[in-house]
């Protein structure tokens, strides 16, 4: 009975605490040690499980600071992280795979650090240089964040070299060294991914890519519909309505999302809540 | 029943009055929560890390049992003066420490065997969660050459804390084995340590503490398995013959050590 009252006020201590303010302390950034050398030493025979306990950190680290809104957003700990999870663990592909991803996106949804990205990837094929998941990725990166797509053609032909690679890698390696920045090369390579990926991560990645897409196709022909309204009344549409009672529209557009897209000082623009964003460079993926 | 056999049931009931096999009800909690976390928090690593996890609890509980449990086999009998009941019955002094050993080794068999059956059972219901891919390789009974090494490694560590245990007390005994441990770890940074220091000297020294140590870090397989790489079985062998003969060496120590105590 003691027990149990005792055991209830240290529950009822604790929901209190909770609504205290937190205290500074200044440590979100805290990572004892960095260097990978001794980690492993440190690590005995544990290196993977720790391998799998940075992980963790790496993720959280990167889920944490995107959903923050605060304005010291950083994601100084996510290279470092990622950098102990593959030194413990050489052959951890999701770490590479996904930290990449994580690393090369721009701000605010990552800390747009392609460089570090290609670094983690080319970390990796040292490790396993007949792996072709990563050969894969280490081309988007330059395909996608660099748009050097001769590079990323170098890549995925590589890739496609390898003995467990797809079918569909080689003819995107031709693809992309043809069209590199191309948009239908770009919406190939990714339906090629939604459609053959094991990951269902990677998938819905994919898939959100090609949405992207389909919301930059989407944005062009709006764009030739302000213009033709425009032509044809004299004046800019300052809403959708404009349009919409000019029949250039049947109602507010939507964003493959389902969000409609707004009308900024005669632009069309994505909700700024949008999954969406931020686009690829619609200068350069034509 | 042979007297070691006595001497070796004897330590395996006192293990289960000891309420020793409860760390498998935490080994079971443990992977059946971490399993259920994990998956929330991985991004589809849910199977490695529990791979991972349930390798590195094998050999923790079963280290843990090896050194506390090990190092008061002699050393307990010895203080409660028991020692000189049992002596005094048809049993040598190399039957007691043999038939003290093998009572351990009994009980880590039993914790090992019924742990790895519940790393696979979780697997196999985490199979059932996963992608076709990962679920081909979840429950890979090549993993099971990973379980055998840890087995025989706990098997040395237990030799090594008894050996302790015939001359030293339990706080000793527990610090000199897991220095042990610790230092059979390193065993590679031994063999390469002429690239490190100028001195010959020191050098030389290194490579004789390499050969001379118990090399713990072979019997660490675990990354192999769970990344589906391949451990030939001459390797399993080799290694397996180190660890009797290191094991063989440490128990005639033994033996030959508490045959010369004096309990008069």
């Amino acid at each position: 009975m003691a027990l149990a009252a005792l055991l209830a006020s240290a529950v009822g201590l604790q929901i209190l605490r909770e609504r205290q303010p937190p205290l500074t302390s200044g440590q979100d950034q805290l990572l004892y040690v960095r260097s990978p050398e001794a980690m492993k030493r440190l690590a005995l025979s544990y290196d993977s499980l720790l391998a799998d306990v940075y992980w963790i950190r790496a993720i959280q680290h990167y889920g944490d600071t995107k959903r923050s809104t605060g304005a010291d957003k950083s994601y100084g700990l996510l290279y470092p992280l990622l950098d102990l999870t593959t030194s413990l663990d050489p052959r951890f592909n999701a770490a590479y795979q996904f930290g990449a991803i994580f690393l090369a996106e721009q701000p605010p949804a990552g800390p747009g650090q392609p460089a570090q990205a290609v670094a983690l990837l080319e970390k990796g094929i040292k490790a396993q240089p007949d792996n072709w998941r990563l050969l894969q990725a280490l081309g988007f990166i330059h395909y996608w964040w660099y748009e050097d797509y001769p590079t990323a053609a170098r890549w995925f032909a590589e890739a496609a070299r390898q003995p467990e690679a797809p079918v569909w890698m080689a003819p995107l390696a031709a693809v992309t060294l043809a069209q590199g920045g191309n948009r239908n090369a770009s919406r190939q390579m990714w339906r090629s991914i939604a459609e053959n990926e094991r990951d269902e991560w990677f998938r819905l990645e994919a898939l959100r890519r090609l949405q992207q897409l389909d919301a930059l196709d989407q944005m062009d022909a709006l764009r030739r519909g302000l213009g033709d309204y425009r032509s044809r009344t004299g004046r800019p549409a300052v809403r959708w309505e404009d349009l919409i009672g000019a029949r250039f529209l049947r109602g507010v557009p939507l964003d493959p999302l389902g969000l409609p897209y707004r009308l900024v000082d005669g632009d069309v623009a994505l909700d700024a809540q949008s999954r969406l964003l931020p686009l690829p460079n619609p200068a350069t993926l034509r | 029943m042979p007297a070691v056999a006595r001497v070796a049931v004897n330590v395996f009931r006192e293990s289960v009055r000891d309420k020793v096999l409860y760390n498998l009800v935490a080994f079971a909690v443990l992977l059946m929560a971490a399993s259920y976390l994990i998956g929330q928090l991985t991004a589809g690593q849910d199977v490695k890390i529990i791979k991972d996890l349930g390798l590195a609890a094998i050999a923790t509980f079963g280290l843990l049992i090896a050194i506390f449990i090990g190092i008061g086999l002699v050393w307990k009998e010895v203080e409660r003066r028991s020692i000189y009941s049992i002596l005094s019955k048809p049993v040598s002094r190399a039957q007691f420490v043999v038939g003290k050993y093998l009572g351990l080794v009994l009980t880590l068999s039993v914790n090992v065997i019924v742990m790895s059956a519940a790393w696979y059972l979780v697997l196999a219901y985490m199979a059932t969660t996963v992608g076709e891919a990962t679920a081909a390789t979840a429950t890979d009974p090549a993993m099971l050459k990973a379980v055998a090494l840890i087995f025989v490694e706990l098997m040395l560590v237990t030799a090594l804390a008894l050996f302790f245990s015939t001359f030293s007390s339990p706080f000793l005994s527990a610090g000199l084995t897991m220095g042990l441990w610790v230092a059979g770890h390193f065993n590679e940074d031994l063999r390469n340590f002429q690239s490190v220091v100028d001195s010959t000297a020191a050098a030389w020294l290194a490579r004789g503490l390499y050969y001379l140590l118990p090399n713990f870090a072979a019997f660490d397989v675990k990354y192999q398995v769970v990344h589906g790489l391949p451990v030939p079985a001459s390797y399993l062998a080799s290694t397996a013959l180190y660890g009797a003969v290191y094991i063989t060496l440490l128990l005639v120590a033994s033996v030959a050590v508490f045959s010369r105590r004096d309990f008069k």
